[in-house]
């Protein structure tokens, strides 16, 4: 069971942090806005140079390559780069991706990325990260600006997945109704050097 | 066929046109007069002195006076190369970077030129030697510093992208490819479109500098051609090193791009 265990980890900005966060459970990170939440999930997918320690099931990122870690540890950015054309030469890996799902048809890999909504671009972001079959998720407000009808849609998918997967997620997300519906925990971050657990009313 | 000497006098009748255009450009308030007098006598006395140089070369023909000269040249083409960085790699590395894919490229293109290609005995001999490698190193460093300016730019206003593929698990070496690629191209054009247009639109400068000394025009072109040749792979192979280098080192180990390795 993919569990990722974090001790120490710091950068010049953030930290020093150590928690856990276990297969299949959802931790849902809150705090205000510039305090770092972003940072530490780019330290977490290993892009920002760091010190301490991060581990999947005991196993250290050092003892693998980067980008091993970071399919393993799928990393959500608030906002999604598109570097090719089309949709479809973004995907990296074609699991069954789950387009139908969140409201698209299979044509949308022929589509170009210039006609893409900001919604259907944060959409098929979270569909593009899925099929990379990551072990942990870290999602960056992944519903931020979407109607009510997508942020349902992807809160049941990544809760399929994550179940289906026993993945664990860390999920920012700044909506308390939307905590209170996927948080197994509630965590917040106060500042860049703390992090505390709150009470979740499910 | 002879050589028609220029006499101090003839150099003065050409310098008069130069002034005339500095009396015009004060006229039409260009702001430029000084400085082109300042860029005629610096040509002036930096020429003296080459040809100064040169002539003692050529006099005394010896490997470790070539060595240093050559090192001499190609340190300050290696210093140009990052002088004409918007984005310059921090700590010496684009110094080092240039200078290593000059060195690689225009060394090896040249000392194959002169044994095997010109066969002049000995193989360093100063007339050949010399004027090769500057031209080799004049366009060799043109193509690396146009390389690497397309490169570091392109990385930084791209920098969303090419941590996007990161994220989904691509490789450093993947994830820049095509920025890569293009940085490269950008390197090579200028010599691939001096190639296409040579003796069309223009007529190298070398092969006129021949003619008006007096050699016959077609032994000039076939100097010319050699050159050309030379100088583009000198320049391709230059840039494309010099690149490979410089997006490796905007990468750690861990494939984090690394924005902060450039001056900003």
């Amino acid at each position: 069971m993919p569990s990722l265990k974090i001790e120490n980890i710091h950068t010049d900005h953030i930290g020093s942090f150590s928690f856990e966060i276990k297969a299949g459970e959802c931790v849902c990170l809150s705090g205000p806005s510039g305090v770092g939440k972003s940072l530490l999930l780019r330290a977490l997918a290993d892009l920002d140079p760091h010190q301490g320690q991060m581990m999947i099931d005991a196993q250290s990122s050092e003892t693998m390559p980067a980008s091993v870690w970071r399919k393993r540890v799928g990393l959500l950015p608030a906002q999604s780069a598109w570097w090719a054309d089309k949709v479809a030469d973004h995907f990296i890996s074609a699991n069954n991706i789950a387009y139908k799902q969140l409201g698209f048809s299979l044509e949308v890999e022929n589509w170009s990325v210039d006609r893409l909504s900001s919604g259907e671009k944060q959409r098929l972001a979270i569909l593009r990260l899925l099929s990379n079959q990551p072990e942990i998720l870290l999602l960056d407000e992944p519903t931020a600006n979407l109607d009510p009808e997508s942020i349902s849609k992807v809160e049941d998918l990544v809760k399929d997945y994550q179940q289906q997967h026993q993945a664990a997620v860390l999920w920012v997300s700044h909506d308390a109704k939307q905590v209170d519906r996927i948080a197994d925990k509630h965590w917040q971050m106060s500042d860049a050097k703390n992090i505390q657990e709150l009470p979740v009313c499910s | 066929m002879q050589l028609i000497e220029l006499s101090a006098f003839d150099l003065a009748v050409a310098a008069c046109l130069v002034v005339l255009l500095s009396l015009l450009s004060l006229k039409l308030q260009l702001g430029v007069s000084k400085q082109l007098l300042v860029a005629a006598v610096r040509t002036t006395v930096q020429l003296m002195l080459i040809g100064l140089i040169l002539k003692t070369l050529f006099e005394n023909v010896n490997l470790i006076y070539m060595g240093i000269i050559a090192t001499v040249m190609i340190l300050l083409a290696g210093r140009e190369v990052m002088a004409r960085q918007t984005h310059r790699y921090k700590g010496g590395w684009g110094f080092a970077m240039g200078t290593v894919s000059m060195f690689v490229s225009t060394f090896v293109v040249t000392l194959l030129a002169l044994t095997l290609v010109i066969k002049t005995d000995p193989w360093y001999t100063p007339q050949y030697a010399i004027p090769l490698l500057g031209m080799m190193l004049g366009n060799t460093m043109t193509g690396i510093a146009l390389g690497l300016e397309r490169l570091t730019q392109a990385a930084r206003e791209q920098k969303h992208n090419i941590e996007a593929q990161l994220m989904l698990s691509r490789t450093a070496a993947e994830s820049i490819s095509a920025i890569r690629r293009q940085a490269m191209r950008y390197g090579m054009i200028p010599i691939i479109n001096a190639m296409a247009a040579a003796g069309i639109v223009s007529l190298p400068g070398m092969m006129t500098g021949q003619i008006l000394a007096g050699s016959p025009p077609l032994e000039a072109v076939k100097y010319q051609i050699l050159i050309m040749f030379l100088i583009s792979a000198g320049t391709g192979f230059g840039t494309v090193s010099a690149v490979m280098l410089g997006s490796r080192r905007l990468f750690d180990k861990r494939d984090r791009l690394r924005l902060d390795r450039l001056v900003e």
